[in-house]
């Protein structure tokens, strides 16, 4: 007997295993009541003084700490915690075995203020530069930072931990690396080069330098205050998005292997695409067509027709130009289908998860499709009448799923869209 | 799997960019190559030696002084580099092809205000630390695109805005291992037929005091005296090299239907990540890899060997055990260019056989040996400082 097969005659891509951290809390059960009852992980930042700051909140994961602290640090354990819940739903492989490929969307790493200053300190003088720090560096007194500040250190982490197979892959496409790293999944399991692939994004980098340098390009809500009322996708009075911490995982399989093992299926990775906007660093082509082509590469990648998305799980950060190019560029793609398809940010609630975001939200496209109930896009109070989406306004909606559209933008034209089924189409 | 795949398609190397501390373009490579030129400097970060970036005119390919104003160094260096390669495989300008070109590229990140970084230090180290005060000297004095000149995936964002890349993009980090790692997805796409042209490669810029600050944290720094890295197994290190090099990989068909002329083919890149946790465990990796290759038992290699240890011993005594094999180090000629150092190793691979020679040893202790005559294929090998072992065949068309 042939095996299952798509429409293009590639292996279908199932995803039999997720995990979850974000503001809202650990697990795929506490973040989907949350977000199904509209809350909000949105908080006023304690981790670090905020004084100074033009945004003072953030979707921080102040649940989870690691010690000594670092933002890589972080990202790693919240990767650990959304891996380990995946695996234990998938109980593939044996401990410490999985049998297939990580593919991991990180922030890039770098040294960060605590480990700089502490270097600062150790000069012992107060006026010096890099060449003074650079003396002190070696000897084996900050040995440990060397590893801990290399990029390949949480994929190495979690590779040894979970036992991947191969060479563990890093990745950025800024806010479209969760996406991206689904997409390479998939990808290496159509090749028939893996029969599961572990795909992870995470994001624990919150911390002062990076809140100025959003902040400095003016991407940041200032809506400090309250801190919940800050993410408003889609709304008239939005002025930005709200970083934020967590971790996506997903366990793909070839429909054959999960089939083979008696595994349960959670749902369907039918398409990807991927297309890159040469126009700007930080903004999208003004006609949309890279956006526009991306949706409709995934589309063409699934084998479906713009009519048979249902939901669209935005990727809705809140800032003015994101959201207003990203209701321009669907509605060309979907035409008069459009007022049709309910249409959500996760954002409001659990804030941009930047790395994360793309696999963090494909975990919540799985549940809602799961659920049969699409999760509210919540401080919709003022909706933008140039954004003529049937946003799910506030309140979590009933409604029948079954293929969702995913979409993650980022800086450096990066653009990806993932389409989820709860079936193999 | 119960269905037959359909065969592999051939990937040829059609275009190859490299920048370095020799020079840029090929012609140059090639005669620095031969005339046994390394291009060191032990004065600007003494006691660190470092491979400085030759003199280049960004101009020639990032024509927008404004787009090179936003990048950092490691930009302009990538973005340049590429440009070469897209010359090479005579695909500059051609929107078509462009607007579908796939794109891996390896990064690290960009570097830091240093001026801004140690101001900050210093004021701390005088008492000046109030709770805001980190925060206002950051909102204050950091460059608002600096961020865009650091971000790892902005190298591919430049190279789409100058050049046009505009099909897929993605980046991969991890130092060394990024890049192998880039030319295995790459191969596996196009021989999957999942694409059908691909730029790939990284760019580094060496000449930086942060990026020596991070490697002296783990005592990876070559000090006071240049040697050979077969050379250093007294007083190990690498010395930071500054480099670009891309690659234009393509499915001979679709090289074929554009008349595009091939340097060589690429056969196979694999790759693995050995937990160093015992002696030999790299001799281990790099042996189990080998036999993926399909190689007889003499030949040429070309290796990224970094000349730190334990892993370059390592490396020695994987290679003793290929001892027909004639053995070239880019870590002498070019320095550590981390990310680069593969796709370099790939490009003087496909460089070497495309002219029909391999360049002469560059090596006092004897390990690399003279070859005569046209090498029809050549093995590359990349073993990380810390982490990631990889290996390439790029072999003769015939």
């Amino acid at each position: 007997m042939s095996a299952p097969r798509d429409k293009l005659g590639r292996p279908i891509v199932v995803v039999t295993g997720m995990g979850v951290v974000t503001s809202l809390g650990a697990g795929k059960q506490d973040n989907w009541a949350k977000l199904t009852a509209g809350e909000s992980g949105i908080r006023t930042v304690t981790r670090f003084p905020i004084d100074g700051l033009k945004t003072t909140m953030a979707g921080t994961v102040d649940f989870v700490t690691v010690d000594p602290f670092s933002s890589t640090g972080l990202s790693e354990r919240l990767a650990e915690m959304a891996t380990g819940e995946a695996l234990e739903q998938a109980a593939i492989g044996a401990k410490a075995d999985f049998p297939g490929p990580l593919f991991l969307a990180v922030a890039p790493v770098e040294v960060e203020w605590p480990q700089r200053l502490e270097l600062g300190r150790a000069v012992g003088r107060t006026e010096f530069g890099y060449e003074d720090m650079l003396r002190v560096s070696g000897g084996g007194r900050f040995t440990a930072y060397h590893r801990r500040f290399m990029f390949g250190s949480i994929a190495s982490h979690l590779a040894e931990t979970f036992g991947t197979k191969g060479s563990p892959i890093s990745l950025s496409t800024a806010c479209a690396s969760g996406a991206t790293a689904i997409q390479l999944g998939v990808e290496a399991i159509r090749r028939g080069e893996a029969d599961a692939a572990l795909c992870v994004g995470t994001d624990g980098s919150v911390n002062p330098e990076a809140m100025v340098r959003f902040s400095l390009l003016s991407a940041l809500s200032t809506q400090n205050d309250p801190p919940q009322a800050a993410s408003r996708p889609f709304s008239k009075n939005r002025d930005g998005f709200v970083m934020a911490e967590g971790a996506g995982a997903m366990v793909l399989e070839s429909y054959e292997s999960a089939i083979a093992r008696g595994a349960k299926i959670l749902g369907v990775v039918a398409g990807c695409g991927e297309l890159t906007d040469s126009f700007h660093r930080t903004r999208s082509s003004p006609d949309g067509k890279p956006i526009i082509g991306c949706m409709r590469k995934t589309l063409a990648d699934a084998g479906l027709e713009p009519e048979q998305i249902d939901h669209i799980n935005a990727h809705g950060t809140a800032t003015p130009e994101n959201d207003k190019m990203e209701y321009n560029t669907t509605a060309v793609v979907f035409g008069e289908h459009l007022p049709k398809i309910p249409v959500s940010s996760n954002k409001s609630m659990v804030g941009h998860t930047i790395s994360a975001a793309g696999a963090v939200e494909a975990v919540f496209s799985l549940l809602t499709l799961e659920h049969q109930r699409i999760p509210p896009t919540i401080n919709y109070e003022i909706p933008d009448p140039a954004i003529l989406f049937d946003v799910v306004g506030n309140k979590a909606r009933d409604a029948k799923v079954t293929a969702v559209m995913s979409n993650s933008f980022g800086f450096g034209g990066q653009n990806a869209s993932l389409i989820l089924t709860r079936e193999p189409v | 799997m119960t269905e037959q795949k359909s065969p592999a398609k051939e990937v040829w190397i059609t275009g190859i960019g490299i920048v370095s501390s020799l020079g840029e373009g090929l012609d140059a490579h090639w005669d620095a190559l031969n005339a046994g030129k390394i291009n060191v400097d032990d004065k600007r970060f003494a006691p660190y030696i470092v491979h400085p970036l030759a003199p280049v005119t960004f101009d020639a390919q990032i024509p927008k002084k404004g787009d090179q104003r936003q990048m950092e160094a490691w930009q302009r260096i990538g973005t340049y580099a590429a440009g070469l390669a897209l010359d090479s495989a005579g695909v500059k300008g051609n929107k078509e092809i462009l607007g579908r070109m796939d794109m891996i590229v390896a990064a690290g990140g960009g570097e830091r205000d240093i001026a801004v970084d140690a101001a900050i230090l210093c004021a701390d180290a005088k008492g000046n630390s109030s709770p805001g005060f980190l925060n206002e000297r950051l909102m204050n004095d950091l460059r608002p695109t600096l961020f865009l000149a650091q971000l790892s995936n902005l190298l591919a964002g430049n190279i789409a805005i100058v050049h046009g890349v505009c099909g897929t993009s993605r980046t991969f980090m991890g130092e060394e291992a990024a890049s192998i790692d880039a030319a295995r997805i790459a191969l596996a796409r196009i021989e999957a037929g999942q694409s059908d042209i691909a730029l790939v490669g990284a760019a580094h810029n060496g000449e930086r005091s942060d990026l020596l600050v991070l490697y002296e944290f783990g005592d990876f720094n070559l000090t006071e005296k240049f040697s050979p890295v077969w050379q250093r197994e007294d007083r190990s290190g690498f010395a930071l090299g500054s480099a670009g090099c891309f690659l234009v990989l393509e499915a001979r068909e679709h090289a074929e239907a554009r008349g595009a002329k091939p340097y060589a083919k690429l056969t196979k890149v694999v790759a693995d990540l050995a937990q160093r946790k015992q002696p030999g465990a790299v001799t281990k990796s790099l042996e189990a890899l080998w036999p993926k290759l399909g190689v007889g038992d003499s030949g040429t290699l070309i290796t990224g060997a970094t000349g730190v240890e334990p892993v370059t011993s390592d490396e020695k005594a994987f290679l003793r055990q290929h001892p027909g094999f004639a053995v070239r180090a880019t870590g002498t000629i070019f320095g550590h260019t981390l990310e680069t150092q593969f796709p370099l190793g790939l490009a003087l691979a496909a460089l070497s056989i495309s002219r029909g020679a391999l360049f002469p040893p560059n090596d006092p202790t004897g390990l690399e040996v003279e070859k005569a005559g046209s090498p029809d294929q050549i093995v590359v090998v990349g073993a990380g400082h810390w982490q990631g072992e990889g290996m390439a065949l790029v072999e003769a068309i015939k």
